[in-house]
């Protein structure tokens, strides 16, 4: 049985802890991974290109460049996260063996296995993953995830499907806490993970490990959605650096994130951002180009 | 519990761990509320600053003009920092590449993430010196700051190999690790007992 109460584990979530109530910022460079914490995010996460170009330029997207990686590490002082194809133990391994803070095995990037995901048990380095429904999120926290992200679709601009995703974890949640046990032997069995983790979920309404939003958020309006719905902190990607005034939207998202429920201070946010990143509405996307099924 | 009934304790929650901070709180069964703008400083009788990125903290401190206000509340009222918490209340800090000003209100010098990045974060027990008894503790250090220098009255109340780990002065608490990620409270118990309690109580 997994003993999600060891001390390497805690030690990973409770990075996972620290990074609540804040934004985690997709930067491409060293330049745009200071001006992210100058906005204030409270990581950065470093890729090649952000999912908007991944999405209109096509082609195989891959772990970034471990220069590029450490060329953010030594200029940040905040946690440096980065993404690796989904089942590839060996970028993952190359990150780890880089010290990045956190590994996003991540669906932006083209899948390196269709079957099997990462043994995250494995690593020292703690591993984020992304879920669109709760046997999703909880068969990646069994493989080890120390973080779990409820993802919309990345590179659209559109919060439409990370709103979707939310609900649906949240109202399967609260109806697990009023399950009996047999249910809750049928719930497992369904989403094909112990028994054990579906019983804590029952027992609190919530995941074992921090719950943030990612895919879509392009203004701060959006950042305060995610978290009036539930989440418990935000990754943005394109929003950012596809936008007119990087700088200021970045400010403006880690200002809503923080005061979400205070909608003068979202509202000032919000004003004067110039255009946010153009976007492509999800729905109009082919099921077959969607990244969040992958 | 009943020494408690009458404190009201504020945690800073611009960013970071504040939630696992106010589960401790609830498990004692005391008052709380999040401290995101300088008008929710006034109704509280002690701060905690939580763990989180102090980077983003420090940023989110002076944007939202809570740094004189903190300052002016510790004139009177007793704060305690963990982690970044801590990195926020130290005089000094090293190789500071964010350029951050940190509040200034402990005489200490710090390094941060001087353990090093998240792959050498660590849990261990620590030996707590609390008024005057050893207290055995469960401690978590993520990606924790190093204490560098110690002001002459600054008193150590826990060591980690060398390094002072858990310091106070006045009315004024830092420990560069984490209890409130488990359920133990001692930590917790002893700055409300000895910063807050008679004091109140009065």
């Amino acid at each position: 049985m997994i003993d999600y109460s060891n001390k390497e584990y805690k030690v990973k979530v409770g990075l996972a802890e620290m990074l609540k109530g804040g934004v985690i910022m997709d930067v491409i460079n060293p330049e745009q991974a200071k001006i992210a914490e100058d906005a204030g995010a409270s990581a950065v996460m470093a890729l090649e290109r952000v999912p908007s170009d991944i999405r209109s330029q096509g082609g195989v997207a891959r772990m970034s460049d471990p220069d590029m990686i450490e060329g953010i590490k030594n200029i940040v002082t905040i946690p440096v996260m980065a993404k690796c194809r989904i089942g590839h133990i060996s970028e993952a391994r190359i990150l780890e063996s880089l010290e990045v803070d956190f590994i996003d095995e991540s669906e932006v990037l083209t899948p390196a296995d269709e079957v099997y995901h990462i043994n995250k048990w494995n690593y020292k380095v703690p591993f984020v993953c992304g879920c669109r429904n709760l046997g999703e999120a909880l068969r990646r926290i069994s493989e080890g995830a120390a973080m779990i992200r409820t993802k919309g679709e990345a590179g659209t601009g559109d919060v439409s499907h990370a709103v979707k995703h939310l609900r649906e974890i949240n109202s399967i949640m609260k109806s697990l806490t009023i399950m009996t046990d047999e249910e809750l032997f049928g719930v497992a069995k369904n989403f094909q993970v112990p028994i054990d983790l579906v019983r804590g979920v029952a027992k609190t309404g919530k995941l074992p490990v921090p719950n943030f939003a990612a895919g879509g958020v392009a203004t701060p309006a959006d950042a305060a959605l995610c978290m009036e719905l539930g989440a418990e902190a935000v990754f943005v990607g394109s929003g950012i650096f596809k936008s007119d005034n990087p700088s200021q939207r970045a400010k403006a998202i880690v200002a809503a994130t923080t005061h979400w429920q205070d909608y003068k201070i979202v509202a000032d946010a919000s004003r004067g951002l110039g255009e946010a990143m153009k976007g492509i509405q999800a729905s109009d996307i082919p099921d077959e180009e969607l990244l969040q099924t992958r | 519990m009943e020494k408690y009934k009458n404190l009201q304790i504020g945690i800073l929650a611009l960013q970071g761990d504040y939630e696992c901070h106010k589960k401790q709180l609830n498990l004692l069964g005391v008052k709380n509320s999040y401290v995101k703008l300088p008008e929710h400083l006034k109704k509280i009788d002690g701060l905690i600053i939580p763990g989180g990125e102090s980077t983003a903290i420090i940023k989110l401190i002076d944007r939202f003009d809570l740094r004189d206000a903190i300052v002016k509340f510790s004139q009177t009222k007793p704060i305690w920092g963990t982690c970044a918490g801590m990195i926020l209340l130290s005089k000094e800090i090293e190789d500071n590449q964010a350029e951050v000003q940190p509040l200034q209100l402990l005489d200490i010098d710090i390094a941060r993430t001087a353990y090093g990045r998240q792959v050498f974060s660590f849990e261990t027990q620590l030996i707590l010196d609390l008024n005057g008894s050893q207290t055995e503790c469960p401690a978590t250090f993520i990606r924790a700051p190093r204490i560098k220098r110690v002001g002459e009255k600054v008193k150590i109340l826990a060591s980690y190999n060398d390094d002072a780990v858990l310091v106070e002065k006045d009315n004024i608490m830092a420990s560069s690790f984490h209890t409130e990620l488990e359920n133990n409270t001692k930590l917790l118990e002893y700055f409300l007992d000895n910063f807050l309690v008679d004091k109140v109580n009065i």
